[in-house]
């Protein structure tokens, strides 16, 4: 069965149409990767399936389940989880904190138990920080553990980022532009780290990405949008040799450079 | 990699920080009534400064811990006022039990206030909660039960020290629990980040809402005491004003630092205390000295730190001071480095 | 005509008179939070310092200087403003948001108990500036107190749409108001800019200080209070951030105050304003005339 079939989405903002007919099956264990130039509605398309925006058309089943009408909590609570291409830290939270956030829906004592301090509190939250310091140490962050996120340097910001994702336990991960910013030896350090964290933790990975050679090299499949049309869909040697999607990214070629 | 601590050690090491805290309290509490007990007007500013304890750090919850600007708290605290000082002259009710109708009526309007307007970000949200506190002030001078423009007089004098400062003890416990459980980190994030909460499973509607009735709650509660302290309840004494009062007292004191909100409680009562005598004089000290702390220290004096048990030890002091120095230099080096990397 | 209609046209021009002011206060808090999202809680004292320089003025040059003290009270309250912004506002500009807004709350009581050192606590008898003439029209009560208030108000909110629109420095401010550092980069002075914003601002509310001196012949040191508030609401009524926003905001404000004083009750006249505040941002939180933008993702 799909663990992720989105059909048909289409979304539009007043007249323009951001996002027309996408449709996308995703099979437990698949690493997808989305391209296209920027404003492609790339992003448009998390934000359908995360809750934030409503498609126009079009439905998402998550597991089975229809995404219809949910909203972003409860997409993440059902497994969900995504990282922001511009960073969205809890800035002013401690590195361990922004992970412990993400364990708030596992949490089975209430806020009256909190209130009384109950001893389910004491051994939850001892878990919880555990759990975090597990986290972080996969990711390489333990050390910097009682910093405050805003003052990481980028590429820890952006690993804290999928790190925050990671520890509510999803089973479909959402990465958008994951290694901007990063040099080329952060990125493919970044990408060894996601191909290890799929596999360990038996995940399912959608990612949109710009750099060329890190969609190449680890995705599976690889989808091509423009202007909101999916344009090419296919294993990452097919899409080299297509047309449509060389002509798509000559035009924006200009762009690219000044952005990288 | 920390071990795992089996259930009872940590229980037990929990139960005795909360010993030490309860003993901290009940010793500060023999030691003020000890010191004051026989002058009735440091009684009372002790006893107007529990209540403004309350009223600082719920506020503090609502705008430091959750980012929801309210400049209406006064409104709540007027509910309160009201709803106890009614059931006090015209029923025979316990003074304890009023005083918690009263914080549950002011909970629930929070409640009812804070659903439609939640949704609303900054500025629109302060703005509309001034208009809800507006509101209410305008329906209690407009309605028989509250005495209209003449306010509630003859409230009796029930509130004293002990009933405010073991309040207050137990307001500040309530929030400072919540603000370091799941809840109130899920709170934190919605501050930082409303999306980004939200995509970590944070159902920021509902605690949004909560924080805002808890708050109301508390500010209920302090309402009641502090009518039957000045014993009439009157509209004018719940002007957007008193709201900013409470507003300052939570900025000054540092905005996500509850024993900032303390501290500022009792320092600003007892600045405005000793201003008393100088009528001419006492609002432009106040705002000037406000104007000065927010240009000087924006982010209030204790800029979201806190003041926590082990601060008080002073075998810890020594290290404290290393750490100070330590992020001194690295603030200036961070700050040289900045101006480098600048293109 | 009949009665009841005399009477309604009646509440509409005061309505009327009473939202030009309104909205003159309304422009001042539009332009700032449009330009640097900031409430001014000074703004009413501004307009309250306003109407005072007019009074001393007339005390000074009799009371027939009507246009010496709307001249110089616009003059000082542009330099007040823009001495707010320059000491109190600008430091704080990259600070937490409540950080400027407890600021500008200080700065508030600073001006209002500042005045009251000066003045005393109590209402000043406003002079008269204009001699009364009252003119009846089919039995509508418009003195010539009322043209000139409402006239004053449509001329300068006329002069300031003319800069916002047509000048350079208009532009610029649009700029600004739009993306600041896209503004820097394209050589505007930004600060320059604010400062100007502060000036017109300023300037508004303390010609509506003096036309409402005018009008009701009295003013005192917290005048500024709740009509500051109510002139907010309007500009939030209007969308904020809009000037034709504010002027619309106003005069809805004023109108609806009036026939709720006239028609139901006068003690209800300071809560019309948050009535009406908390509808508009049910149904539309953005206010009247600002486009709705969601936060990007």
């Amino acid at each position: 069965m799909a663990i992720l079939d989105a059909q048909n989405l289409t979304i539009k903002f007043g007249g323009l149409t951001a996002v027309s007919d996408f449709t996308l099956h995703m099979e437990q264990g698949d690493l997808v990767g989305l391209i296209g130039p920027n404003g492609a509605g790339k992003t448009t398309i998390f934000n359908m399936l995360t809750g934030i925006y409503k498609p126009t058309e079009g439905e998402i089943f998550f597991g089975g389940q229809s995404l219809k009408n949910k909203k972003p909590f409860q997409v993440t609570q059902m497994g969900i989880a995504r990282t922001f291409q511009n960073l969205r830290l809890f800035n002013e939270l401690t590195v361990i904190d922004n992970i412990k956030v993400a364990h708030h829906l596992k949490v089975k004592y209430n806020v009256m138990g909190s209130i009384v301090q109950t001893p389910a509190y004491y051994v939850e939250e001892t878990d919880i920080q555990q759990k975090a310091e597990k986290m972080l140490e996969i990711f390489g962050l333990e050390y910097r553990k009682n910093e405050l996120a805003k003052n990481l340097p980028y590429g820890e910001q952006r690993r804290l980022e999928i790190a925050r994702a990671m520890a509510t336990e999803p089973q479909l991960l959402l990465l958008d532009e994951p290694a901007a910013g990063m040099n080329p030896q952060e990125s493919k350090h970044l990408m060894e780290l996601i191909r290890w964290i799929k596999k360990e933790f038996s995940l399912t990975i959608l990612l949109i990405e710009h750099h060329m050679d890190v969609v190449m090299g680890v995705c599976e499949r690889i989808l091509v949008l423009d202007y909101g049309q999916t344009i090419a869909e296919g294993a990452p040697a097919e899409i080299k040799g297509n047309k449509r999607v060389i002509e798509a990214y000559l035009g924006d070629l200009g762009e690219e450079s000044t952005d990288a | 990699m920390t071990e795992k601590l089996d259930r009872k050690t940590i229980i037990t090491k929990k139960m005795s920080r909360n010993l030490i805290l309860i003993g901290l309290i009940l010793g500060l509490y023999a030691l003020l009534s000890f010191s004051f007990g026989g002058n009735a007007y440091y009684m009372r500013i002790l006893t107007l400064a529990s209540i403004n304890v309350m009223l600082g750090t719920s506020l503090n919850l609502i705008l430091g811990y959750t980012g929801q600007l309210n400049l209406g708290h006064a409104g709540f605290m007027a509910v309160g006022a009201y709803t106890a000082a009614i059931l006090t002259t015209s029923y025979s009710t316990p003074f304890f039990v009023n005083l918690f109708l009263g914080a549950l009526l002011a909970g629930f309007i929070g409640l009812l206030v804070g659903l439609p307007t939640l949704r609303l970000r900054g500025d629109y949200l302060a703005i509309a909660t001034l208009g809800f506190a507006e509101i209410i002030r305008v329906t209690a001078l407009n309605l028989n039960i509250t005495g209209g423009a003449l306010g509630i007089r003859g409230v009796p004098y029930l509130t004293n020290f002990t009933w405010a400062f073991f309040l207050a003890a137990i307001t500040v416990w309530i929030i400072v629990n919540f603000i370091n459980s799941s809840h109130g980190r899920a709170c934190k994030a919605i501050r930082e980040d409303e999306i980004a909460a939200e995509a970590m499973g944070v159902n920021t509607t509902y605690y949004k809402v909560l924080v805002f009735s808890m708050g109301a709650f508390f500010a209920g509660l302090a309402g009641g005491l502090f009518g039957h302290l000045l014993t009439i309840v009157h509209p004018s004494s719940f002007t957007f004003l008193k709201s900013i009062e409470y507003l300052v007292i939570a900025v000054v004191g540092g905005l996500g630092s509850i024993t900032g909100s303390v501290m500022a409680a009792i320092f600003l009562t007892f600045l405005s205390e000793a201003l008393r005598k100088f009528t001419e004089l006492r609002m432009i000290i106040y705002a000037g000295a406000l104007v000065l702390v927010m240009l000087l220290r924006p982010q209030g004096l204790m800029g979201g730190m806190e003041l926590q048990l082990e601060h008080l030890d002073p075998r810890n002091w020594k290290g404290y001071l290393e750490n100070f120095k330590n992020r001194q230099v690295s603030k200036l080096r961070s700050k040289r480095g900045d101006r480098n990397g600048n293109t | 005509m009949s009665e009841a209609l005399v009477n309604f046209l009646q509440q509409l021009v005061n309505g009327l008179q009473l939202g030009s002011i309104y909205a003159l206060i309304a422009l001042g808090y539009t332009m700032v939070y449009g330009i640097i999202r900031l409430i001014n809680f000074a703004h009413g004292d501004v307009y309250m310092v306003g109407a005072f320089i007019g009074f001393f003025v007339a005390g000074w040059l009799g009371e027939a200087a009507i246009i010496p003290a709307l001249l110089l009270a616009m003059i000082g309250a542009a330099l007040l403003g823009v001495t707010i912004e320059r000491l109190a506002y600008r430091p704080l500009r990259s600070a937490p948001r409540l950080a400027a807004l407890t600021t500008a709350i200080g700065i508030s009581l600073l001006l209002e108990n500042l005045v009251r050192l000066y003045v005393g606590p109590n209402f000043l008898a406003y002079p008269e500036m204009i001699k009364r003439v009252n003119h009846y029209f089919g039995g509508v009560l418009i003195s010539n107190v009322y043209m000139i208030v409402f006239g004053t108000a449509i001329v300068l909110m006329a002069g300031l749409q003319y800069i916002v629109v047509k000048t350079k420095a208009g532009k610029a401010m649009r700029a600004v108001a739009f993306d600041k550092d896209a503004a820097r980069l394209m050589g505007i002075n930004v600060d320059g800019i604010i400062s100007l914003t502060f000036a017109l601002g300023s300037a508004l509310a303390a010609a509506a200080g003096i036309l409402v001196g005018i009008t009701y012949g009295r003013i005192d040191p917290y005048m500024g209070i709740i009509p500051g508030l109510k002139a907010f609401v309007a500009a939030v009524i209007g969308g904020i951030g809009s000037i034709p926003g504010a002027m619309v905001g106003g005069l809805v404000m004023g109108i609806a105050e009036q026939m709720v004083v006239g028609y139901i009750s006068s003690s209800l006249r300071d809560a019309v304003a948050f009535f009406l505040l908390i509808i508009i941002l049910l149904i539309k939180p953005t206010g009247l005339f600002a486009e709705f933008t969601q936060e990007k993702v």
